[in-house]
């Protein structure tokens, strides 16, 4: 059936909460597509042959074939082409950088917007999820036995794919609640708990086991997941340590490591009201940081009640890592921002609290190794500004529980486990690992797919085996 | 869930626990903590694991009521379950090579300080425990403390009970007696443990402490907990708990202790409140 094209040059503006009203809740901010807002904006697709928006989504989903679903008004049909290559397509649909992946290589943006590919994505799997009730099949066993650490996206993803083989699964979690960033990191406005308990529930569906308040190299290790009977183990465990600055001051009472600030927020849920996790009340604060976490931070802390909250970054608009949408929110809700900024003392009073933070301004020079425009001091551009608050969230680095109670197990400079790039298959035979562990901080998407790459490994190594 | 095998009252403040969680029991030693949740919607809370039994697959914990959260966990009775519990975290003492060594504790501080008084006493070390109460009704863990010493000082605040004085005036005459140790291992109050490390850098004794900063996930994560020792930022909960008394920043930790003090008040006092209405 030929559908009518949509030769509208703009994408159907995602509804959101109006910015005055959601910097004051918790509450998602996009709300999604209505169906025939879905219906419309898929009928922007010109269904390309050599699908060049593809080509730029890390697991490969069949975007013109979804698309071309929705515009037929097959809903569930679009979400299981979706689903042949993402496990969490309700998650990656709100979190992904699109702008960097899928729909910057969309036709349609040469000359207008591209194709809201992700609005799309998150637009299907949130109608499987409120209208396909079929509990999902329990895949038959296969008699092997696999453990995975941690309940992040790349382990959950792994996990996934190895119970649908028929394999045993059981992932070890660190914390009293699986979802790794996604619970503890995102906050709820961006990406409701309840998607992904949801997920969560459905792999325990199928068989796998969940076993939270579990610190592998603590109560168990790694040789004992294999003297329990497991044959192949995925360390999926995260890029959890929280790097500082190394700045004077950096331990006074008010400054928090951008992961605290948000654990005690997100996991803990101090934003509920007579929830038991004390945080800060803030007035000012300062975040220091450019990318996702730094953006979730501030707006986080404005909902919180700051009256001023800025983000203090050492480059330009331009470099903020960050997703575009997520600037663009958080300047609607009155985020400051202070950029080509870098601090380089935190003060405090006498009751060791923070009461400002000595700041210089940058300019930004030649291009450096990454091609990125190296920031430089600008000379006596010194200036205090004034917070009682400052979120560190300048960058993460793996965990090194696991590697320091695993022999054998190779990690570089970073404290990165080291794999062979391909399936992830790490110095250790048996032991894969992908995700934040491997790449070091990176996005949602490509740790799930190196989930599934690792679970299709792992099969094959098992199968040869035997 | 990890059901409470057996509940006990050391004194009005304190309160023993044994939790079964064998797994833990399997791995833990001396010097680690768990962290636990009595119930779903609870804070996590860190304390040092007292004691296990490895065949029992039991864990003891043993806490001091300061809080929202110890309030609600001395709630629970043998036979509940706590929500979480979860270790065994940080690095265990560490006891190589010890041969003779000083154990001081201070208050709900001697549960800690126990286990580590026990394994270097059954290692054959030479032990000689300082244990300090604020009066005679706080005292806890005196047979144990008996049994796992060469040598044992009851010191009491207010002379109550054993000798009057603090654990520093007992210790430095221990020292000035010509008791040479390996080792001083102190923990307490932080303002305890810093007047211990200045006592012994003194006489340029080894001073192990065991600090207790405010933690959420004990794994690493939020670096909440951290602490600046010999200049450097050490996260208690990896790093630690035990770090040498002579290099950590005490000032510092004791601010950041006060963190939530507010909050603290706040939360102590709703519970009281509802404690209250519980009873009538
Ligand atoms: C605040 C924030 C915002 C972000 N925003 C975005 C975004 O908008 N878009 C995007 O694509 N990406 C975003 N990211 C990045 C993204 O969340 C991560 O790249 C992704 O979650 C990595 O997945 P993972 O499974 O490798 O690790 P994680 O999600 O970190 O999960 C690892 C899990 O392993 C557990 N664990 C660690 N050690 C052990 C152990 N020894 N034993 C047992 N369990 C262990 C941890 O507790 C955790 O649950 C954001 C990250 C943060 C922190
Ligand atoms: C590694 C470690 C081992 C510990 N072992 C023991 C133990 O064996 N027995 C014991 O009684 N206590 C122990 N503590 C201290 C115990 O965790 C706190 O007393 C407890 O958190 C108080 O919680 P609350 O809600 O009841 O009191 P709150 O009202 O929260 O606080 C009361 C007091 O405890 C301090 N405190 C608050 N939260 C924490 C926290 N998460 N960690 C440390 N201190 C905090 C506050 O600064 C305040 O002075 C240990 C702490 C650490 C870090
Ligand atoms: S998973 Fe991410 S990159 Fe792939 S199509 Fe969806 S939004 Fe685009
Ligand atoms: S490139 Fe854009 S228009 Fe072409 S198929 Fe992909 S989404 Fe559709
Ligand atoms: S408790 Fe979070 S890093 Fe130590």
């Amino acid at each position: 059936m030929a559908v009518q094209k949509n030769m509208d040059p703009k994408k159907c503006p995602m509804p959101v909460q109006d910015p005055m009203v959601r910097r004051n809740n918790f509450e998602e901010v996009a709300l999604g597509y209505t169906y025939e807002m879905a219906v419309n904006e898929a009928r922007r697709c010109l269904n390309c042959k050599h699908k060049p928006c593809t080509t730029g989504c890390p697991v490969q989903i069949d975007i013109p074939a979804f698309i071309e679903r929705v515009a037929n008004e097959d809903m569930e049909g679009a979400y299981q082409i979706i689903a042949k290559s993402s496990s969490l397509p309700a998650v990656c649909g709100r979190v992904c950088p699109q702008e960097k992946q899928c729909e910057s290589k969309c036709v349609r943006g040469i000359k207008g917007e591209s194709v809201g590919i992700g609005r799309l994505e998150r637009f299907v799997a949130d109608w499987h999820r409120e209208n396909c009730k079929d509990a999902p099949a329990v895949p038959e066993q296969n008699g092997h036995k696999v453990a995975i650490i941690g309940a992040g996206p790349s382990g959950l993803t792994a996990a996934g794919d190895l119970a649908k083989l028929g394999y045993k699964v059981t992932v070890y979690e660190a914390l009293h609640l699986a979802g790794g960033v996604l619970v503890y990191g995102i906050p709820e406005f961006r990406l409701p708990k309840i998607i992904v308990q949801k997920e969560i529930d459905n792999l325990k569906a199928i068989g796998v086991d969940v076993e939270t308040n579990m610190v592998i190299g603590k109560v168990l290790t790694i040789d004992e997941l294999f003297e329990m009977g497991n044959e192949a183990v995925y360390i999926g465990s995260g890029a959890g340590l929280p790097r500082f600055m190394n700045i004077p001051g950096e331990s006074l009472k008010g400054v928090y490591s951008a992961n605290e600030y948000l654990t005690r927020i997100n996991l803990m849920k101090a934003y509920k009201e007579g929830s038991k996790t004390p945080i800060k009340h803030s007035k000012k604060v300062a975040v220091v940081g450019g990318g996702n976490v730094a953006m979730d931070a501030a707006r986080s802390a404005k909902r919180m009640g700051a009256e001023e909250v800025y983000i203090v970054y050492r480059r330009g608009m331009e470099e903020l890592p960050a997703r575009k949408e997520e600037v663009e929110h958080a300047e609607e809700e009155g985020i400051i921002f202070k950029t080509l900024t870098n601090p380089v003392e935190v003060l405090g009073n006498e009751a060791g609290e923070v009461c400002g933070m000595k700041c210089v301004e940058m300019e930004l020079g030649e291009p450096d190794a990454s091609g990125r425009r190296r920031p430089i001091v600008k000379e006596g551009s010194e200036f205090v500004l004034d917070v009682d608050t400052m979120i560190m969230s300048i960058g993460t680095s793996p965990n090194p529980l696991i590697r320091s109670t695993t022999p054998g197990l190779d990690t570089n400079a970073k404290g990165c486990i080291v794999t062979n790039g391909e399936d992830g298959l790490t110095t250790r035979e048996g032991v894969y690992a992908g995700g934040d562990a491997v790449t070091g901080a990176a996005t949602v998407i490509l740790a799930m797919g190196a989930g599934k790459a690792a679970a299709k490994a792992i099969d094959e190594y098992i199968k040869n085996k035997q | 869930m990890y059901k409470i095998v057996r509940k006990k009252e050391l004194n009005p403040t304190v309160t023993l626990m044994e939790i079964e969680a064998p797994l833990i029991a399997k791995k833990a030693e001396p010097g680690q903590f768990i962290i636990f949740r009595a119930k779903a919607d609870s804070e996590r809370v860190p304390l040092t694991i007292a004691d296990f039994d490895r065949e029992k697959g039991t864990v003891t914990i043993i806490f001091q009521i300061v809080g929202g959260a110890t309030m609600e966990l001395n709630t629970l009775n043998e036979g509940d379950s706590l929500q979480d519990f979860v270790g065994p975290l940080g690095k265990p003492s560490e006891t190589d090579g010890l041969k003779k060594v000083a154990v001081v504790g201070g208050g709900v501080g001697c549960a800690i300080a126990y286990p580590i008084a026990k394994k270097l006493h059954n290692l054959g070390c030479e032990v000689h425990s300082i244990v300090g109460f604020r009066n005679k009704d706080l005292v806890i863990l005196e047979d144990e403390f008996n049994a796992a010493s060469d040598k044992l000082c009851m010191m009491t605040d207010d002379g109550s009970y054993g000798t009057k004085g603090l654990v520093t005036n007992a210790l430095e005459e221990l020292i000035k007696e010509g008791n040479e140790y390996d080792e001083v291992i102190a923990i307490g109050p932080v303002i305890m443990m810093k007047f211990v490390s200045m006592l012994t850098k003194k006489y340029n004794i080894k001073t192990i402490v065991s600090m207790n900063p405010i933690m959420i996930d004990g794994t690493g994560m939020c670096g909440g907990c951290r602490l600046t020792v010999g200049g450097e930022t050490k996260f208690a909960c990896v790093d630690g708990p035990d770090f040498d008394g002579h290099l950590v920043d005490f000032d510092e930790a004791m601010h950041r202790g006060t963190m939530y003090k507010e909050f603290e008040t706040h939360a102590r006092e709703a519970s009281c409140n509802l404690l209250n209405k519980e009873v009538k």
